[in-house]
Formats: structure tokens, C-alpha cells, sequence
């Protein structure tokens, strides 16, 4: 059992607050991903949680207990860090029952805690070898099995698959879920990578200049982004966003006009926006079809063949749009196209970048 | 960039000529050493060896005493400064303030004054507290001249080790102290083992405090050599004899860690 609670965390460097009042509830068992770019504060946060940077305000509550003032061992939390932080001068066995010895555990009983873990990570025939005669991937499981014999209420990864090539990278996703299956506990994960933070979480926190933006599953986030930056931070390739104005409001949703006067029904509630005022209209590229009959006018600059999926980037009034298409298509660079709109996969915000509530919600994202 | 056969020759020659230079004076000191009185003054090259003059020195003091006084004040000087630097290097390493660099400059400032300047308090205050010819008076001297260097170079040491490392052993429930035990001083072993061997070696050679300071029962082999140049003349073949003997065992010493000595005194700088 494992809840945490974060209540109005702050943290300031001298004068520079970095992280500005941060509310989250973490339940048990839970993988929760923070994600944001570089020197959004995840990072911090998550040090922050660890005990290994200070709490400037706030309440850090571990199973309803305040733990500010306890020291990072005394949490039951455990790191895996970015560059492993492994202990050189140690074999695999030592670095993994490090923290056992300082705790006094028997020598019997850390043996066998060990060996439990080397048997889930695969390690057993490295036990004996130093860090510096391992792989990355094989240091990054070390990494693992050190906080895995601990045993503790939670786990914490510092963007642990960014030192890996891609495809160990890809591997060791799997390997963390089937870890978080094996171990049923509580995981916070810092990425910047939102494939990771999509594909890992059961909760997603993004997180910008120190705030958090959204919280919500991966779906959630995804369809139903509550602003600009989450909409443009989730997802790839990104959302297309561009300039509207609001001409009518109906009962089948809102009519906007794009800069070019090619109008688009968007099933969202404009709420107290009425028609002339502008907005942002965001645009999923799959949610854009080659279409003779569609409604937006562009001409292609660049097309992408990934195989399975084929990339347009498209010039419409001047604005870089992108359009994901399922296979092969035939369209060339330097085309005139017409583009038709899913209006599922459409959304609207105001000027101050937050969301207009969509009529429909998407149905797996709860 | 490679270098052509003539520039590796040209190398080597000013190599070469760079060591034998340095070498020379410590040769001749040797040579000198077995010769008679009347060969060290002469300025013929050739001499009959002879070990007179060591077995005059040896009859006029008691090396082994001299000796034993260098060993305890060298290693008590080098532990007690290493006492005090590991943990001042530790604190200015992993949990610097702004005035950490200040406060680095400072200590090394203090080598720059010479010591000539503080002789008088120094000498008031080790007569006051009865430390005048003691070795523990002189192991806290050599240990306070010293500290700058050794905090300085262990300093430079840790800022090596990744302090991730030493977040995960706080993670792992490791208290300052384990931190420093079980993770630093075993990562920087090359390191402090550099840096004890430089503060040995400073400590064996000092000569200005161990000869103001000590007369007799705390003297050690500076002031060995130094009653060999006395009042009565120079006696050059005695005086390198008495000298030779000084020096050997931190010769034999420096030669055998010198890996060690280059490896800890160029890591970092390399790399």
C-alpha cells in the first residue's frame, strides 16, 4: 500500500521558484508519468518526493503521513536514476544489496533478496562482474535491482531509458510494465519523451514552468486537452493549430472560418464566445483527409514515407499543417490538394490557450 | 597530430637533458658522499670510493633517532591533515555555498605567506603550551602547513565522483558518514592515496619549522643534516653522506608509488 499526496508543493532556488504549487493525488499501485520539456521542474518534483532536494512549502504525505522532514531512506522509496549512479567499486551483487548491509539485513537474507531480484531482471550470470564490464541495458536492469530489493513503497524513475539506442530503449518499456505488473507497486516516471509517458502511464502530470498543466490518462490527455500547451505537447506528430474566427454557433456545434474563408463545423461548445471572436483551431493530423471535396485548399511541401504511414506537410495560408495518412499514398510534393476534416478529432481554444469544452466525449478516455 | 621521427629525436634529447639536470645535483650529492674530505674539494673527477664518511657520521649522531622522529612527525603531520581534509573537502565538494571558492582561495592563500612571518607568535605560543621540541608539536605544524594543499587536492578529487552516486547511496540509507566511507574514499582511493603520498613527502623535507622548532629528542633528519654543516667548516663529504642518508628513504619511497604519485597528480587534468 502506497498513496501519495502532493499539497501546494513549492520549491524555490534563492529567489527563482521552480516549482510553483503542484496538487496531485497518487493512488496505490499507480504509474504515474510526469512529462514536460527540459527545466519544466519534473525532474525537481520528483527529487523533491525522493528527499533529495528540499521542500520549500507545502505537504509531502507518503500514506497520509507528512514526511518533509524524514530523510530520503526513511520514505521507503527507492531511485533509479538517469546515468544508473551505479557504485563503481562494487559487483553487481554488492551494488544491489548496498542499502540491505547499511540496514543490517543478515547476509542470508540479503543473499536471497538478491538473487530474487537478479532471477526477475535477468542478471543472475552478472552478479560478479563490476559496472564497467556491463552494457548500458544491463546496467540500467542493475539500476532496477537495486531499488527492487528494497522493497519499497514506490518507485522512482529519473527519465531512466534516456541513455539507451532506441531499440533497447523500446525493450525496456516493456520490461518496466511487466515489472509494475510483477511488483504491484506504486511508480512515478520523469520522461521528456511522450511516447514513453503515453505508452507507460495509467496517469500522465504535464508539467510546465513548474505548474502542473493536466492531469489525466493518456487517452484523456489526448483527446481532450484543457489547453494549447498539452495539446501541442501530446502527440505525434503535433496538433495542427491555426487561427479561426467563430461565425456561427448551432446546435451541431460551431462554425469557424480559417483565415483562407474555408469553414469548418466543430462539435464544441463555444459557451460564451459568440460568433467574431477568434480562436485557435487544433487539428490531429489524423484527423485530415486527401479529399477533392474538402473544404481546405493547400499545396504540399514535403511528404514523409514512414510505410505503414505516409506524412503531408502542407501549406494552407501560409501555415505548415501536417496530415497523417494511413499507407502508401500516391500524392507528390508540390501538389494541390484539397483537404477534408474529421470534426471528431477537431478542437477550439480561446485566446487565453484553454480548451472550449467538446460535446462528445472520446469514449476510452473516461 | 603525429610527430615526425626528428621532432620524437628532438624530444627525447630535451627530455633527456631536463632529467639529467634535474638529477644532477642529488648524483653529485651521492658521489660526494663516498669520497674523502680531500677528494670533495678537489676538482679532479677521479676518486677512491670509500665509506669513511658515513661511518664518521654515524659515530657523531643517532641517525636511527633522527630517522624514527622524520617517520612520526611525516605520518602523524599527513594523517592528522587528512583527518581534518577529507570531511572540509567533502563539505565543499557536494554541499557548496557561494563562498566555497573564497574560502578554497583563502586556504591556499595562506601558503604564500612565508613562514618566516609567523615564526615569532608560532614560537611564543609552542614555548607557552610547552610543544617546543616535541613531535606532536611538530606533527601539528606540518599538519596545519599542509592542510591547504591536501584539502585543495581532495577537493579537486571529489568533484569527480558523480554526485548522483552519492545521492543513490542516500537513497540506499547511507548517512553522511557512510556516504564518505563506503562510496567516496573507496572511489577516490587513487586520489587521497596521491595526496597523502605529496604531504608525506612535504612533511619529510620540511626543514624551516622542524629546525626552529626542535633541538634534540623531537629533531629529525632536516636537522641531522643541518648539525653536519657546522660552525667548525664545511666538511662536504660528511655533509652529503649525512644528506644521502636523509633523503634515501623517501627516494626509495617516491620511487616505488611514483605511478601512483603522476597518476593522482595528473587525474583530472588528463582524461
Amino acid at each position: 500500500m502506497a498513496t501519495l499526496q502532493l499539497r501546494n508543493l513549492r520549491k524555490s532556488f534563492g529567489p527563482a521558484e521552480v516549482i510553483k504549487g503542484v496538487n496531485l493525488d497518487i493512488d496505490d499501485r499507480e504509474f504515474v508519468v510526469f512529462v514536460g520539456p527540459s527545466g519544466c521542474g519534473k525532474s525537481t518534483l520528483l527529487r523533491m518526493i525522493a528527499g533529495l532536494e528540499e521542500i520549500t512549502a507545502g505537504d509531502l504525505m507518503i500514506d497520509g503521513k507528512r514526511v518533509n522532514r524524514v530523510g530520503p531512506a526513511d520514505r521507503g522509496l527507492a531511485m533509479v536514476f538517469q546515468s544508473y549512479a551505479l557504485y563503481p567499486h562494487m559487483t553487481v551483487r554488492q551494488n544491489m544489496a548496498f542499502a540491505l548491509r547499511l540496514a543490517r539485513v543478515a547476509k542470508a537474507e540479503r543473499d536471497r533478496k538478491v538473487d530474487e531480484a537478479a532471477r526477475i531482471l535477468q542478471l543472475e550470470p552478472y552478479l560478479e562482474r563490476r559496472p564497467k564490464d556491463l552494457s548500458g541495458g544491463q546496467r540500467q536492469r542493475v539500476a532496477i535491482g537495486r531499488a527492487i530489493v528494497r522493497q519499497p513503497k514506490v518507485f522512482l524513475f529519473d527519465e531512466p531509458l534516456s541513455n539507451l539506442d532506441a531499440a533497447l530503449r523500446g525493450q525496456m518499456r516493456i520490461e518496466l510494465l511487466r515489472l509494475h505488473e510483477e511488483l504491484k507497486a506504486t511508480m512515478i516516471y520523469v520522461t521528456h519523451d511522450q511516447v514513453e509517458a503515453m505508452t507507460m502511464a495509467d496517469k500522465i502530470v504535464v508539467l510546465q514552468a513548474g505548474r502542473v498543466e493536466q492531469v489525466g490518462s493518456p487517452l484523456e490527455l489526448y483527446h481532450h486537452p484543457t489547453n494549447l500547451f498539452v495539446a501541442g505537447f501530446i502527440g505525434s506528430p503535433r496538433m495542427n493549430l491555426m487561427p479561426a474566427r467563430v461565425v456561427d454557433v448551432g446546435a451541431a456545434g460551431t462554425t469557424v472560418a480559417l483565415p483562407s474563408g474555408a469553414q469548418v463545423v466543430v462539435p464544441v461548445d463555444t459557451g460564451s464566445a459568440g460568433a467574431g471572436e477568434t480562436v485557435t483551431l487544433g487539428i490531429r493530423p489524423e484527423g485530415l483527409r486527401v479529399d477533392p471535396s474538402g473544404p481546405i485548399a493547400g499545396t504540399v511541401a514535403l511528404v514523409e514515407r514512414l510505410g505503414g504511414l505516409t506524412l503531408l506537410h502542407v501549406t494552407v495560408d501560409g501555415n505548415q499543417m501536417t496530415v497523417q495518412i494511413e499507407g502508401s499514398d500516391a500524392t507528390r510534393a508540390h501538389d494541390e490538394i484539397r483537404l477534408a476534416v474529421d470534426p471528431g478529432a477537431c478542437h477550439l481554444f480561446d485566446t487565453a490557450g484553454q480548451a472550449l469544452p467538446q460535446s462528445m466525449r472520446h469514449p476510452l478516455a473516461a | 597530430m603525429k610527430a615526425t621521427p626528428l621532432q620524437r629525436l628532438l624530444a627525447t634529447v630535451f627530455g633527456w637533458i631536463v632529467a639529467l639536470l634535474l638529477f644532477f645535483p642529488i648524483a653529485w650529492m651521492i658521489l660526494t658522499s663516498f669520497k674523502s674530505e680531500r677528494d670533495a674539494i678537489s676538482s679532479h673527477l677521479v676518486f677512491d670510493p670509500t665509506f669513511e664518511s658515513y661511518h664518521e657520521v654515524f659515530a657523531r649522531a643517532d641517525y636511527l633517532t633522527f630517522a624514527l622522529n622524520s617517520i612520526i612527525v611525516s605520518v602523524g603531520g599527513t594523517a592528522l591533515a587528512l583527518l581534518f581534509a577529507i570531511p572540509a573537502a567533502y563539505a565543499m565538494a557536494f554541499h557548496p555555498t557561494h563562498r566555497t571558492r573564497g574560502t578554497l582561495l583563502w586556504m591556499l592563500s595562506t601558503k604564500m605567506l612565508p613562514p618566516v612571518c609567523v615564526l615569532v607568535p608560532i614560537y611564543l605560543l609552542f614555548r607557552t603550551a610547552g610543544l617546543l621540541d616535541t613531535t606532536s608539536g611538530l606533527v601539528m605544524i606540518y599538519a596545519l602547513m599542509n592542510l591547504p594543499i591536501v584539502v585543495w587536492m581532495l577537493f579537486t578529487f571529489y568533484k569527480e565522483v558523480p554526485n548522483e552516486i552519492l545521492e543513490a547511496g542516500r537513497m540506499d540509507g547511507a548517512k553522511t558518514a557512510g556516504e564518505v566511507w563506503f562510496l567516496l574514499l573507496p572511489l577516490t582511493l587513487p586520489g587521497v592515496a596521491s595526496t597523502g603520498l605529496l604531504s608525506l613527502i612535504l612533511c619529510w623535507n620540511e626543514a624551516f619549522w622542524s629546525l626552529n622548532l626542535t633541538s634534540a629528542s623531537a629533531a629529525p633528519l632536516t636537522a641531522f643534516i643541518a648539525s653536519f654543516s657546522s660552525p667548525e667548516g664545511l666538511f662536504f663529504a660528511k655533509l652529503s653522506a649525512a644528506s644521502t642518508m636523509a633523503v634515501a628513504p623517501i627516494l626509495v619511497f617516491g620511487w616505488f608509488s611514483q605511478r601512483q604519485l603522476v597518476q593522482g597528480l595528473t587525474f583530472g587534468a588528463v582524461k
